[in-house]
């Protein structure tokens, strides 16, 4: 018979009111005066939590950024000094070449003038020296014309007279 | 397993040690002498006296603290006290009120003129006295009450910044536990409309069971190995199911989608007892560990009185540390187990889309 089951395992119709009772009274205050402010606050603690993590997050990005950019802006100076030395080296060295070849013009227009004055001054000396040797010529052919005829021993110690006479120089 | 070897204990000492004996007070069978001269102990008495329920509840050796009766008949409610139902020698006497109740195996009966039950009459009582559970019940109330609202008044006064500190960082980490692994898991982003029954819940279990692990006055009641407790918290359960239901659920039960039309009309009423079923494995679980907690504890206990030898405490008293220690585990897990499955069911019941099915878990 169902009534004649252990009272153990029969529910009490006083104790199951009262326990309705006392659960729905538990119910209805610690969830206004508890369990609201509770997960109030925790929630409100967890976002604050996260809300934290998340701008340190940002903050942390923003910094990586930042070193990026620097490191960027640093690499460019490099290669900008680079460029400059470079170029400035570039110049140099033309501007060296390029003195070096003026002079070197320079020089050698010089060297040509000086040959050129040398060869002149030669020209000039040489036919002044036909010149005098013309002269010469003309002179003692002269002088050995006019005394042919009377001594012809005479004529020949004149002859050696003059010759010694033109001295060359 | 708790169950069945603290049921094997039971039946043990019921066939050995309780032949000729009427069941009676624990405390009388060792007090007094014109009982307890033949030595022998009443276990399964003692036992079961201690897990039933009171209409006094028991301090220590005669003394005891007598509690109102409050019962309905045909003539009306009435009101006494039960000290009047037993006289001084602790042994139940008839009081007239409206009619002559009498305890009878802590029932209240009615007493026909010549002394014995009008079981007629006495279905009629209808009794909600405040008994030793009620008592313990109110004193759980009040005391949930008094240790979350000081722990929600640590948030207000704290503010929502800084840490958790005291008793406020002992309760916020069951509460988060209560959150993340009870009713998240189930309920989804739905969980926070449940939160406050799963946590009123989880910790009205919990606390009871710790409750009736304390041996003496304020504890020692076994609330939550009652049946009418777990079932009232049970219904709970159910109710909050039923209502919040949603389309796919009721559809689940009566028409199964995805079937051919015979078994459908073969699964209705096994899902439909399966309704009904849910909320009396919850209630069964929980009356079943708590009550065989108390039972293999008391056992263990009784076994000095069985031996007659202080040297079996020996032996006895180490066990019940023991035992007591998987009890402290087993009121934990109960209440989370408990909140847990009613989540289940409620996830289960406000579940909008279902691709796969779920199998229910049998803890």
């Amino acid at each position: 018979m169902l009534l004649e089951i252990n009272p153990l395992v029969l529910p009490d119709p006083g104790l199951l009111i009262w326990s309705t009772l006392a659960f729905l009274i538990l119910l209805f205050v610690l969830g206004k005066f508890a369990w609201k402010p509770i997960m109030k606050a925790i929630g409100e603690r967890e976002k604050g939590i996260n809300d934290a993590i998340a701008s340190a997050e940002k903050v942390k990005a923003e910094m990586a950024q930042l070193q990026s950019d620097n490191e960027k802006l640093l690499a460019q100076a490099r290669e900008e000094r680079t460029q400059i030395l470079n170029e400035a080296k570039a110049i140099k060295d033309k501007m060296i070449s390029e003195a070096k070849e003026q002079a070197k013009a320079e020089a050698a227009k010089i060297m040509a003038e000086t040959q050129q004055a040398i060869e002149n001054q030669k020209m000039a000396a040489v036919v002044d020296l036909k010149n005098q040797v013309g002269n010469l010529v003309i002179e003692v052919s002269e002088k050995v014309l006019r005394r042919e005829l009377s001594n012809k021993a005479q004529q020949e110690t004149y002859i050696k007279e003059l010759a010694n006479d033109i001295k060359l120089n | 397993m708790v169950a069945v070897f603290s049921l094997f204990i039971c039946f043990y000492s019921n066939t050995s040690f309780s032949q000729e004996h009427e069941p009676n007070h624990a405390a009388e069978a060792q007090g007094e002498a014109k009982h307890g001269e033949e030595g022998d102990f009443d276990v399964t008495g003692f036992i079961l006296d201690h897990v039933k329920d009171h209409h006094s509840w028991h301090l220590w050796g005669h003394t005891s603290i007598p509690l109102p009766v409050i019962i309905k008949t045909d003539k009306g409610f009435e009101t006494f006290s039960s000290a009047k139902l037993s006289n001084e020698h602790h042994e139940p006497v008839i009081y007239n009120g409206n009619y002559p109740y009498k305890l009878i195996e802590g029932k209240i009966r009615i007493m026909n003129a010549d002394g014995a039950v009008d079981e007629e009459a006495s279905k009629k009582v209808f009794d909600i006295s405040i008994t030793k559970n009620v008592v313990s019940l109110f004193l759980t109330v009040i005391l949930l009450i008094l240790i979350f609202t000081s722990v929600a008044n640590a948030y207000k006064k704290r503010g929502v910044k800084s840490a958790p500190k005291g008793f406020q960082s002992f309760i916020e980490p069951i509460i988060l536990f209560v959150r993340d692994e009870v009713a998240k898991p189930y309920l989804g982003h739905q969980y926070t409309r449940y939160m406050p029954f799963l946590l009123t819940i989880f910790f009205f279990i919990w606390i009871n069971n710790l409750l009736g692990l304390v041996p003496f006055f304020p504890g020692g009641a076994n609330l939550s190995g009652n049946i009418a407790f777990t079932l009232a918290l049970a219904l709970f359960t159910f109710v909050i199911v039923n209502v919040n239901g949603k389309k796919d659920y009721w559809k689940h039960i009566f028409w199964m989608p995805g079937l051919p039309t015979l078994m459908k009309i073969f699964l209705m009423p096994i899902e439909l007892l399966g309704v009904f079923i849910k909320p009396i494995s919850l209630t069964i679980r929980l009356f079943a560990n708590i009550t065989a907690g108390h039972i293999l504890v008391m056992s263990l206990i009784s076994l000095i009185f069985i031996f007659k030898s202080v040297a079996a405490s020996a032996m006895a008293v180490p066990f019940t540390v023991f035992i007591s220690v998987i009890e402290l585990l087993v009121g934990f897990l109960q209440a989370f187990i408990f909140a847990m499955l009613s989540a289940l069911y409620i996830g289960m019941a406000i579940e909008e889309h279902h691709d796969q099915h779920e199998d229910i878990p049998v803890i």
